[in-house]
């Protein structure tokens, strides 16, 4: 199928740049900035120090103040950076967000009585629907709300809401009857039953969700919130007892002065957690959105939080592990036959058969024997009926017939044909391996057995097993039966596997999964499978599934994609993972700018510790100037890593953790001693002009 | 001139350390055992069924965490008044043979929170002030009360940790007994039985006089019941002595013996509790991780410790007088005895001294200082050390989880926004407690008008002051007016929160955490039993640490040592 997709935005889009630079210097209100305690109060500190600055300007009018004025200009840049970087995060929600709610306008709808087609309608506005109500909608208009088809089927062309322009079918009953509001009907016209509230429709929420205004800070970012802010205040307290222990120092010794009010509040600005708490935002909107241009729409955080810890993922067998249809794999002669005579005779007689199991075979033999047989005219198809279990071709007075092992075998018998004694060993070691035998005979005589197989989904192997390093188990869940099951569980390497399910043993087998604290994943599109999304942590529902699926689940899967699941799994983590590095790093930063502002704030008082300046910086100004504008630096040289997300890779937790503190904690300790020198040197060299 | 060897010190120190991890691995299984209820003890059973019987309660009446945190507030709070009384009253009570006045309203306020609190902090002189009842009755009585309280806090959140889908985390009551009974008084017997053997005194005679060694002036000898205190005193990480001069006291530590003996005794039972834990939680793993990280930082303390003091003062090396400086350390505990004291009584929250860390050069003035300040953390003060490391270790695997991309855990247990906030309080108390009123003093003419030595010097001996009183150590830097009442009210006041405030956030997140699900543990799951979480662990604690107090010791202990050193 061919896909065209909405040009993806890039986050650096010279639009969205110049966007995000407007929006961050709207966010400097103090309202606003509350939201983020540890900026606030860095705003608070650019404040105070400006407004010495400018008292300085006014009662000593002849001092030259440019340390203060550039401490001041540096902490208001802090800021600046710390908002750009949340805006920029929300940049690109923002204009998918504002397409979307083009395709909201208000518009007539078709209200009728009755689900008939000819039934009278009256036209009333989209916005006054209310659940319940029927409506009609024709080719080329757009579903005025979120529903299902209670008549007809319909061609929908969903591009507004998935990005994808080849339209899909809608029909009553089934599991294909939702249809969300926005949409547009190509073919066709259909009744459906509104389902959602006025401004509560699924493109409503999606929007909010994008545009980040329902978003909700998670547990785990308000946990990590405490964390952060406990640490400013504790440092804004140690900053405030430098005032008193400087002056008494000063006073004792004689010499220099207490630490002055710019000193104060650079020193607190570095130490208090300004880069994780900057970027602490944008991390969480940059991981929405990344799931988000991967059609994968997460109705809360909390659902992709709850996806990193996942430890137990349900996957059904079709579509997610397999390709949907099995293949033929092998043709098997009975002794005594050639091979090249089954070949030809499973052609002929699948010739006609255009399920997949047909084509397949076809193609199989296409490429085994040559030339292939030409087949006339008037050749008369047998199709495969539920009752007899058997399809095939009369050619030329000969019968050439293939089906299930004991329909054939009946069918043969009861015709006075020969079955050969070897075909049973033959089917079951089919059966056993997992593949489903498809047995041909001609003019009732069984020639041999088509192996017909589940074909795995290219890659899944590898998948699996990164996620069993990840510490997360995999379980198929297939109606085969066992055997079937067992051979594909093994060749696909799931940890584990339900056989012959039915749909509330997914429900039951989550739940005693839950109870055991285990965190359960699962996909799903049919109204049988609602119950079970409702009960899952992570319940990924296809976006043309049902609408009570669609409502019980907790992401939606606009491509309708079982195996993205996955992917929500890692984007779960990384955005985790990208916390956890961004806030080591950050507090691990302290350790050199402690090297540059404490003996450059007390060097006078005490000149001995200028031992302490282990960077030799050149002048306590430049020292803690260097050390604030690379505080402020560091923000915005991290917005890509942080709207990327830290790279995954999937091992081991223990090796995983030590890979992370090696770069992001041993980084962060030599990372800013290499930085504040380098600025040192650059203003150094700008001061020696 | 003394010398030292330091290669046959760090064999004693390794042969030392074996002793102590053996001893502490064997103690550590049976203070499980005794909260798990296994040890029935001849004699002492008969007590503990008829005390049940007296306080209405039993074994199985388990209690949610408020009720217990309610009862051990109780618990302390009649401890309190009673010693109060006591300390207001001895004038007019028995055993009082020196006839010494009752206390001021202020000083016995400090001595009751001090002792109530573990910390053990002492305005007065043991043996000019205290009568033989205030300090068997009184005083001797608390050092066990005070230590019960600190180990049942960890006995509690060891079983939060263990526990699932509960909200009981233990009987106070039933725990107090428990370790009064099966652990410290058994343990204080054979303890003061020890160093009676080594000349430590134990009679109720009151002091004489005798005349001065040659021709000096005849010298008041004080005596009394040292040894039973002495005992509980280092067991029980308290470390307020009989005499003002502690554990420096040829009555109080008389060998070089006796010395290592105390040592040991201070950190038998921290160092066994990481072995509670992980035989509690079924997973001895936990437990030497936790230990090894404590090991780590007290080997480490050690080292710096011991070469400060070695190098000795750089001022004195250059008026070629070089080597150890032995003022303030006792000759007959050479280098290594006063070195390892030292770092073991301020690692361990015990406060008791066998020297004066007023006169050690600014680095080694330091290392007990940091060691405090980490927040008693290295084994730490009976009970609340534990408590405390797995605050940091609520903080550190937090962090670690994210990292590896899991909503964080520990032990099986989620730690979420209740947990993150109790452990945030049992950390941070103590430091904002010590820097709020290190300002405070430095800004008040109260606060400064104690300091006898202005200058770097004096800083370091307000900030030890505030961070022993706040973290529950005890021992002073000396050089401060302690008695001054700025620092014996204020100290009220920092000692109570240090100690409650903290206790009862750990028992909250007890609480919390054995109502939790244990989450099965795989592949996924952050291990915490391996090097590098213990790395993890130690950087997190230092980082903390050194963050929040690198200004006070740049203008402190640094700036003093560079002075010397640089001859300024």
């Amino acid at each position: 199928m061919a896909r065209k997709r909405v040009t993806p935005v890039t986050a650096f889009d010279p639009a969205l740049l110049r966007g995000a630079a407007i929006d961050a210097i709207k966010k400097l209100d103090l309202r606003r900035q509350i939201e983020n305690p540890v900026m606030f109060s860095v705003e608070i500190g650019g404040i105070l120090t400006t407004l010495s600055y400018l008292y300085g300007l006014f009662v000593y009018p002849g001092e030259t103040a440019l340390f203060t004025a550039l401490v001041s200009a540096w902490l208001w840049l802090t800021v600046l950076f710390s908002n750009f970087a949340e805006a920029l995060a929300e940049g690109r929600g923002k204009a998918r967000a504002a397409s979307l709610r083009r395709s909201r306008t208000a518009m007539t709808a078709r209200k009728v009585n009755s689900a008939q087609f000819s039934a009278p309608f009256e036209e009333i506005s989209s916005s006054d629907l209310k659940p319940g109500d029927l409506v009609l909608v024709r080719s080329g208009d757009l579903v005025p709300g979120d529903g299902d088809v209670i008549a007809g089927a319909a061609l929908i062309n969903e591009a507004a809401i998935t990005g994808e322009s080849a339209p899909v079918v809608r029909e009553s009953g089934g599991d294909r009857s939702a249809v969300t509001g926005g949409t547009t009907v190509i073919a066709n016209e259909i009744i459906i039953r509104i389902t959602a509230e006025p401004g509560k429709t699924f493109l409503d929420s999606m929007i909010l969700m994008i545009e980040g205004a329902k978003r909700r800070k998670t547990p785990n970012e308000q946990a990590l919130e405490l964390l952060l802010f406990a640490l400013t205040g504790v440092f804004l307290l140690v900053v405030a007892t430098i005032w008193p222990v400087s002056a008494y120092s000063s006073s004792v010794s004689g010499s220099g002065s207490p630490a002055g009010l710019p000193v104060l509040v650079a020193l607190f600005v570095c130490l208090a957690p300004t880069t994780i708490a900057a970027l602490l935002p944008a991390i969480g909107i940059a991981g929405m959105d990344r799931l988000f241009q991967r059609n994968i729409i997460a109705m809360s955080g909390r659902a992709i939080e709850a996806a990193g810890d996942v430890n137990v993922l349900l996957l059904d067998k079709t579509g997610t592990i397999t390709l949907g249809n099995r293949q033929a794999a092998a043709f098997i002669p009975v002794d005594g036959v050639n091979e090249d005579e089954l070949v030809k005779a499973a052609y002929i007689a699948s010739f006609a058969d255009d399920t997949p199991e047909g084509k397949s075979v076809v193609a199989l033999a296409s490429g085994q024997i040559s030339p292939l047989p030409g087949i006339p005219e008037q050749a008369a198809f047998i199709p495969f009926s539920a009752q007899t279990r058997i399809s095939g071709v009369d050619l030329n007075g000969a019968s050439y017939r293939k089906g299930a092992y004991d329909a054939i075998v009946r069918e043969v018998t009861s015709r006075g044909g020969f079955v050969p004694p070897d075909i049973d060993t033959k089917v079951t070691r089919i059966a056993q391996t997992g593949g489903t035998p498809l047995v041909v005979s001609r003019d009732w005589n069984v020639l041999g057995v088509v192996h017909l197989k589940d074909i795995l989904k290219t890659g899944v192997r590898e998948r699996f097993f990164d996620l069993r390093r990840m510490g997360i188990r995999t379980i198929m869940i297939t109606g085969d039966n066992r055997l079937t099951a067992a051979a594909i569980a093994a060749e696909a390497g799931v940890d584990d596997f339900l056989a012959e399910a039915k749909p509330d043993d997914k429900l039951r087998l989550i739940r005693t999964y839950q109870e055991e604290g285990y965190m359960v994943a699962m996909t799903g599109d049919g109204t049988n499978d609602a119950p079970a999304l409702a009960q899952a942590d992570v319940a990924v529902a296809m976006n043309n599934g049902t609408q009570p699926a669609r409502e019980a689940a907790n992401i939606i899967d606009l491509d309708s994609d079982p195996t993205k699941l996955i992917e929500v799994v890692e984007i779960g983590k990384q955005i985790l993972m990208t916390r956890g590095a961004l806030t080591t790093f950050s507090i691990a930063n302290d350790v050199a700018k402690y090297f540059a502002i404490i003996p450059a704030a007390f060097v006078a008082i005490y000149p001995q510790l200028a031992v302490l300046n282990v960077m030799a910086l050149s002048s306590p100004e430049t020292a803690i100037l260097s050390a604030v504008i690379f505080n402020a630096l560091i923000i915005p040289l991290l917005i890509p890593l942080a709207l990327r997300g830290v790279q995954f890779r999937p091992m081991p937790a223990g090796r995983l953790f030590t890979y992370n503190l090696v770069i992001f904690g041993l980084g962060g300790i030599v990372a800013p001693f290499l930085g504040i020198k380098a600025i040192d040197l650059l203003l150094s060299a700008v001061t020696a002009l | 001139m003394p010398v030292s060897d330091p290669i046959s010190d760090l064999v004693g120190l390794a042969a030392f350390i074996i002793i102590i991890t053996g001893a502490a691995f064997l103690a550590g299984r049976y203070v499980a055992a005794v909260f798990g209820g296994n040890i029935h003890l001849p004699f002492l059973v008969r007590m503990e069924n008829s005390l049940y019987r007296f306080l209405g309660t039993s074994p199985e009446n388990e209690e949610t965490w408020k009720g217990y945190a309610r009862d051990m507030l109780l618990f302390n709070a009649i401890g309190f008044c009673v010693l109060f009384f006591i300390l207001l009253a001895q004038g007019f009570l028995p055993a009082n043979p020196q006839h010494f006045p009752g206390f001021s309203a202020v000083h016995a306020l400090n001595i009751a929170i001090s002792f109530v609190t573990n910390t053990n902090w002492q305005v007065y002189s043991g043996e000019a002030a205290a009568s033989y009842l205030t300090q068997v009755a009184g005083l001797t009585v608390q050092n066990f009360l005070s230590a019960a309280t600190g180990l049942c806090i960890a006995i509690a959140l060891m079983r939060g940790l263990t526990r699932e889908l509960t909200g009981t985390v233990g009987n106070f009551w039933v725990d107090m007994t428990r370790a009064i009974l099966y652990i410290l008084f058994p343990l204080a017997v054979i303890a003061s039985v020890v160093l009676l053997s080594q000349g430590v005194i134990q009679n109720f005679d009151p002091s004489f006089t005798m005349a001065g060694y040659g021709g000096a002036a005849p010298q008041t000898i004080a005596t009394g019941p040292v040894s039973s205190q002495e005992a509980i005193k280092l067991l029980g990480t308290n470390g307020g002595g009989f005499f003002n001069a502690n554990s420096a006291h040829p009555f109080e530590n008389p060998t070089p013996f006796s010395n290592i003996f105390e040592v040991f005794l201070i950190l038998l039972i921290p160092a066994a509790l990481p072995f509670t834990f992980g035989r509690m939680s079924g997973n001895m793993r936990q437990g030497w991780a936790i230990f090894a990280a404590m090991l780590i930082l007290f080997v480490a303390a050690f080292g710096v410790l011991y070469a400060a003091e070695l190098g000795g003062n750089p001022v004195l090396t250059s008026l070629d007088v070089p080597g150890i400086s032995m003022e303030g350390k006792e000759v007959r505990f050479g280098l290594t005895g006063t070195v390892l004291f030292s770092t073991s009584t301020t690692a361990v929250a015990c406060g008791a001294v066998n020297a004066m860390f007023d006169s050690f050069t600014p680095i080694g003035g330091l290392v007990p200082m940091f060691l405090i300040l980490l927040g008693e953390v290295v084994y730490g003060g009976i009970g609340s050390g534990f408590a405390t490391m797995i605050a940091f270790i609520v903080i550190a695997v937090f962090i670690a989880g994210l990292m590896i991309g899991r909503t964080p855990e520990y032990l099986s247990k989620k730690i979420g926004i209740f947990e993150m906030k109790m452990a945030l309080i049992v950390i941070l108390v103590p430091g904002i407690l010590v820097l709020v009123f290190t300002g405070i003093a430095l800004v008040t003419k109260g606060g400064t008008a104690g300091i006898f030595n202005p200058g770097p010097h004096g800083l370091s001996e307000i900030v030890y002051a505030f961070a022993s009183m706040a973290n529950n150590n005890g021992s002073a830097f000396a050089g401060l007016n302690a008695a001054a009442t700025f620092y014996s009210l204020s100290g009220v006041i920092i000692m109570a929160i240090g100690r409650f405030i903290p206790a009862v956030a750990i028992l909250a997140l007890a609480g919390s955490v054995a109502e939790k699900k244990a989450v099965p543990s795989g592949q996924g799951t952050l291990p915490t039993a391996t090097i590098t979480f213990v790395l993890w662990l130690i950087a997190v604690i230092l980082i903390i640490g050194a963050l929040t107090f690198f200004p006070l010791f740049a203008m402190g202990p640094l700036a003093e040592q560079l002075a010397l050193a640089g001859g300024f």
